[in-house]
């Protein structure tokens, strides 16, 4: 009994050796739900960087980052919040790469990460809402707010002659702040809206929202929604004859959509958050190494976040929330070294021997204080079935 | 003034529309009146046992695809038809089997009924998710339309265009052509008559030599035709997704209300009522206003009564204001 006694203590001893070596981070996205095409590239992507930091063995002296997926569901805010307290509590996570719909993200920022004191970056939480909101100095993200998306993308349409149009959002946080982006810049050089329209996602019938805003009139359709319930729109207006000409948003790109919709989508010009250069190029020989799909949208924004993450808590010399938190802005910005992907070995050296680092990544990531971000968008047109890059704004 | 215009766009946003789905509701509608006039209780599953006979139609459908079994134009779905009745009968047998014949022998109240048929309802719910997911599936194939709005345009030289799918015209020919045989039936065949006679008064019924399990049989049976001629329609036209169906439920039992608990014509009266003044209150009539009037009269503002989205709150405001002022429905059905 007392050998038992005493072979059991020694292993409870070294079971918390062993998870002294592992530091936790969550995956947060939504791999079922509206955009569950896209999201297992993004944390294949955001794995690929752990992945580096692990093989690098310079990561907090010699520790190991381990990942833990959950489901945000994109749109479902109590499933989202009750996966981020599991990661949390149960699974003892430090850091969360993610939400990514910014419904979900604003839900579980505000009501759990903000309690637990837990830092969050989301690489595709785009909504201007999150430029202003106060996190405490906890939620940041890789991808610019759409508050910039709407004015190129009002640019855009208005430089292909299309003054009068009609206007179409998923009904939540991210279209309908994307819509008023759009909205505002719209007017402002001049446009005019003649009807704008909220959208449900997985409905089965849009006959209904196409007829009002066939009714209303206008040369063009911009939809700012996703794959499912954006692409029922497009292919139900093509169909019925409402409008010819499109435009779209950053949540509609997806093979996906092409394979949906069809050939009422050729000709279709729309908006992404795209980083060209040698981050983005040197990330796409590492995803192809790996096998992940880095063409896939967010992914390298994915890679970003996870990046970051692990460099803020070497920074911090510990993998605490507060440590990543009170770090990220340090290492994503200048001054110091930049860093690209594939060189995080690098800038986990530099600081380890206390010297500064400026992440560039595969998105030149530069963060504009807690919850916004710069930088740059692909202009793509649809053309024979494949998206075609037409220029970076 | 263009007249021709403001028909044509009518028809090509809301009247094809609307009375492709009117002929969806029907069908449904007259399997609830019939489930509620023979065994006397509201049939909750009825959305859900729908997806699931849907569901068996699209096993179907891929197993005849992958065989290269077709029947272009028309689509694949139809030869999968039968296997979808003869899955979705068993199905509805072994439930009365199982549930509802054990209350039927204790002569439970009718509320007692529904809560079986709710039961029932969420079991075939998961039953249809497991097999199917959460996502929607598409399984239309042959040929999509039968005109095109560019079609149209071209063939009228008219400025607005109309449309015609495959899925819609056969939606509301299949629908005519159900209901008519629904209707010899009930009326010309012994089985029909011998259903009526068990709905008008069981006691005499049963006094008279019909035998009330085979009565019973019968209208699952016919319910499953019904339904799956609905999912399946409704699933060509709209594409598959459980949910929808589950959604469906209350259009439908609107419509059988709306109608006449109990009355087959009553059933589709209130569902094409449902799905005009779904469709027409949420209409923006802008468009069509414009064509209509003289110039410089045109309307300003959509002329739409309601919000898109509260298309559902049409239906229930029907079904509230049937229930408060004519329970008995337009066609004087029986009470719920």
């Amino acid at each position: 009994m007392k050998k038992l006694l005493l072979a059991s203590t020694a292993l409870a001893f070294s079971a918390g050796m062993a998870l002294a070596d592992e530091v936790k981070m969550g995956v947060l996205l939504g791999f079922t739900g509206p955009i569950e095409s896209i999201t297992p590239h993004m944390a294949d992507g955001a794995e690929m960087a752990w992945n580096e930091i692990n093989e690098s063995g310079a990561f907090l002296g010699g520790q190991t980052i381990t990942s833990v997926r959950a489901d945000s569901t994109c749109v479902d805010s109590s499933a989202a919040q009750a996966a981020a307290e599991r990661m949390i509590s149960s699974d003892g996570i430090v850091a969360i790469m993610g939400a990514d719909c910014s419904g979900v993200t604003m839900a579980v920022l505000q009501n759990v990460a903000m309690s637990a004191g837990v830092p969050m970056i989301s690489p595709s939480a785009t909504s201007p809402a999150f430029t202003t909101t106060e996190s405490n100095g906890l939620f940041f993200r890789t991808s610019p707010s759409d508050a910039r998306q709407g004015a190129i993308l009002a640019g855009i349409v208005m430089e292909r002659g299309f003054s009068e149009v009609a206007l179409t959002y998923t009904n939540n946080d991210y279209g309908a702040g994307f819509a008023n982006a759009f909205e505002e810049s719209f007017l402002g050089l001049g446009g005019s809206i003649t009807s704008k329209v909220a959208h449900e996602e997985a409905r089965g019938d849009y006959s209904a929202e196409v007829g009002q805003l066939a009714s209303a009139g206008g040369d063009a359709l911009v939809i700012l929604g996703y794959v499912d319930g954006g692409g029922s729109m497009v292919r139900t207006a093509w169909e019925l004859g409402a409008f010819e000409n499109f435009f779209m948003g950053d949540g509609m790109y997806g093979d996906e959509l092409i394979a949906n919709v069809g050939e009422a989508l050729e000709g279709t010009i729309g908006t992404i958050p795209w980083a060209a250069g040698e981050g983005a190029d040197l990330f796409h020989a590492l995803a192809e190494a790996a096998g992940v799909q880095g063409q896939s949208s967010y992914t390298r924004e994915s890679y970003d976040a996870a990046a970051l993450l692990a460099l803020a808590a070497q920074a911090a010399g510990e993998a605490t929330p507060e440590g990543i938190a009170a770090n990220i802005l340090n290492v994503a910005n200048a001054p110091g070294e930049e860093i690209l992907p594939g060189d995080l070995a690098r800038g986990l050296q530099i600081l380890a021997d206390g010297g500064e680092v400026n992440y560039m990544g595969a998105t030149n990531v530069e963060l504009v204080g807690p919850g916004e971000a710069a930088g740059s968008y692909r202009e793509y047109v649809v053309e024979g079935g494949e998206f075609v890059t037409v220029q970076f704004h | 003034m263009e007249p021709l215009n403001a028909l044509v766009s009518l028809a090509n946003f809301m009247l094809i529309p609307a009375f492709a789905y009117g002929s969806q509701l029907a069908l449904g509608a007259l399997g609830i009146t019939l489930i509620y006039s023979i065994l006397r209780f509201a049939h909750f599953a009825h959305g859900d046992t729908m997806a699931l006979g849907t569901a068996a139609v699209i096993g179907g459908t891929f197993f005849l695809q992958a065989r290269g079994i077709s029947i272009d134009p028309l689509p694949t779905a139809i030869l999968a038809l039968p296997f979808g009745i003869v899955v979705m009968a068993g199905y509805l047998l072994a439930a009365d089997r199982l549930v509802y014949r054990y209350y039927r022998k204790v002569k439970a109240k009718p509320m007692i009924f529904v809560m079986a048929s709710l039961g029932v309802m969420f079991v075939t719910n998961g039953i249809t998710r497991l097999f199917m997911g959460v996502g929607e599936t598409r399984f239309e194939d042959g040929q999509r339309f039968i005109f095109t709005v560019r079609d149209f345009r071209e063939a009228t030289g008219l400025a607005e265009g109309l449309a015609l799918r495959n899925a819609q015209a056969l939606t509301i020919v299949t629908a005519l052509i159900v209901m008519v045989v629904l209707f010899w039936f009930l009326n010309r065949t012994r089985s029909g008559k011998s259903m009526r006679a068990y709905s008008d008064n069981e006691d005499l019924a049963l006094l008279s030599g019909i035998n009330p399990e085979r009565v019973v049989m019968i209208t699952w049976v016919i319910t499953a035709i019904l339904l799956v001629l609905a999912g399946t329609l409704y699933g060509l036209d709209k594409g598959f997704r459980p949910f929808n169906y589950f959604q469906l439920l209350l259009p439908m039992f609107a419509a059988a209300i709306l109608g006449g608990l109990g009355s087959p014509i009553g059933a589709i009266v209130g569902a094409y009522v449902v799905a005009f003044a779904e469709m027409g209150i949420t209409y923006a009539w802008r468009r069509v206003f414009t064509y209509l009037m003289p110039e410089g009269l045109e309307p300003e503002s959509m002329m739409q009564l309601l919000p898109v989205d509260y298309k559902f709150a049409v239906t229930f405001a029907i079904l509230v204001i049937v229930l408060l002022f004519r329970p008995t429905g337009i066609f004087k059905g029986k009470v719920l």
